[in-house]
């Protein structure tokens, strides 16, 4: 998902207070910033949440790419409303991880310099007007399927930033469909390039949701503790189930030629995507990944006058106020 | 130096007569700047008609320790609650 093999910090804490946490947890209450924690559920946390944090940002890039050339007006100042509400999730998020006493500028030099990582998705180029209906259809549809079970976690302010996103998010899914719905009933031209657009993104939003079950070795501590709700397998079957029939709806193909029903488990039977690619595009070896730390790096390096000038100016402003007075 | 913009706890107030609510954080260089922040990154679909940011540093909290001492005694003072007495039905509403 936006957080990708997250894996569970160990904790050597005392067994006594473990088991009380534990049981808080059980009880299905929330934990806050002040409560004691143990040292690896914190931990945890402050990756997971800042890969998500961090995904939402880079998330911006692939969209970013096509807001100057939007077909319409009105298709531009949605796909910007759309950018602008990553950026808000990105904030939200953030803001639940600092509360877990980690600073905002430690978070941006640890996706810098590659000790933290973005959503696998975000590595991937956006080539054409289709794609940002792909994205918002399928990738942001995946997200959906993570974040509304996380509105019920564990750690109080995740919790309550998820809630806040997912109102939001699923704007954000409706948009990409409307694209998709357009081109598909369009000229043959266009129903090429939504048809091309699934083709490229079908797999990459698979593996959103992380490595099969059976590889997936360290989620048992991060369920116990509620910080993963449902496994990945889980949520990838859940997201074919309910991605086939939209497709189907828009006259597109799923590239996946094994697909079909299986009446017995009531759900669809699906290749996996290529977990090689997956694991190669986590380590930085995505088609975009070189240049999406670029983006972020630049921004950071041009933001740095910015920043300071603002609180230069703050002083500024209080000296003035101090001197009045 | 690296300083960062501190952190500011935002309340917004959703509808006329309802009061502030907590509805997260930001960062910003001073309050002004904090309420501009506030506006973009809390009030997109008109959640609010009115916006109060506090420095983060300056709330004090109380700790999660003492919940017992702050909370408990009123455990046994259920008189507090008005269905703690029960009156008959004859007398009508009350």
């Amino acid at each position: 998902m936006y957080a990708q093999m997250i894996t569970s910090e160990a904790t050597q804490d005392d067994p006594e207070k473990l088991a009380a946490f534990q049981a808080r947890i059980d009880a299905g209450e929330k934990i806050e910033p002040k409560d004691w924690m143990p040292a690896g559920y914190r931990k945890t946390l402050i990756r997971q949440i800042s890969q998500h944090a961090h995904s939402e940002i880079v998330g911006q890039l692939p969209e970013g790419n096509w807001i100057t050339r939007a077909p319409t007006l009105e298709r531009k100042a949605i796909l910007l409303a759309k950018v602008q509400d990553e950026a808000g999730h990105g904030l939200y998020l953030y803001c639940a991880a600092e509360t877990l006493g980690v600073s905002r500028d430690e978070l941006t030099e640890m996706l810098l310099d590659g000790r933290m990582k973005y959503s696998s998705i975000f590595a991937y180029p956006t080539l054409t007007w289709a794609d940002m209906g792909a994205v918002g259809w399928l990738v942001d549809g995946a997200a959906i399927m993570n974040q509304v079970p996380l509105q019920r976690t564990s750690y109080g302010p995740y919790a309550r930033s998820m809630v806040r996103i997912c109102k939001e998010e699923s704007f954000h899914q409706r948009q990409g469909f409307d694209i998709m719905m357009k081109m598909a009933n369009g000229t043959e031209a266009q129903k090429r390039m939504a048809q091309d657009a699934l083709n490229r993104f079908w797999y990459p939003s698979l593996m959103m949701f992380g490595p099969s079950d059976k590889e997936s070795v360290h989620s048992e501590q991060s369920m116990a503790w509620k910080i993963k709700m449902n496994s990945n397998d889980e949520l990838r079957q859940k997201f074919v189930d309910q991605t086939v029939p939209q497709a189907e709806y828009l006259g597109l193909t799923i590239p996946d030629e094994t697909l079909a029903w299986n009446e017995e488990k009531g759900g669809y039977d699906f290749a996996e995507p290529d977990w090689s690619e997956f694991f190669d595009v986590l380590k930085g070896n995505g088609p975009c990944s070189v240049e999406r730390i670029e983006a972020r790096q630049k921004a950071w390096d041009d933001g740095a006058w910015v920043r300071e000038a603002r609180l230069a100016h703050a002083a500024k402003k209080r000296a003035a106020k101090v001197a009045a007075e | 130096m690296k300083q960062e913009w501190p952190l500011w706890e935002v309340f917004i107030r959703g509808q006329h007569g309802l009061s502030h609510r907590h509805v997260g954080s930001l960062h910003a260089a001073d309050a002004e700047h904090a309420i501009q922040n506030a506006r973009d990154v809390y009030t997109r679909r008109k959640e609010g008609v009115s916006i109060w940011v506090v420095p983060a540093a300056d709330i004090t909290a109380s700790s999660p320790d003492d919940k017992g001492s702050l909370y408990d005694p009123a455990d046994d003072k259920v008189y507090r609650h008005p269905t703690f007495f029960d009156i008959p039905d004859d007398v009508g509403a009350m």
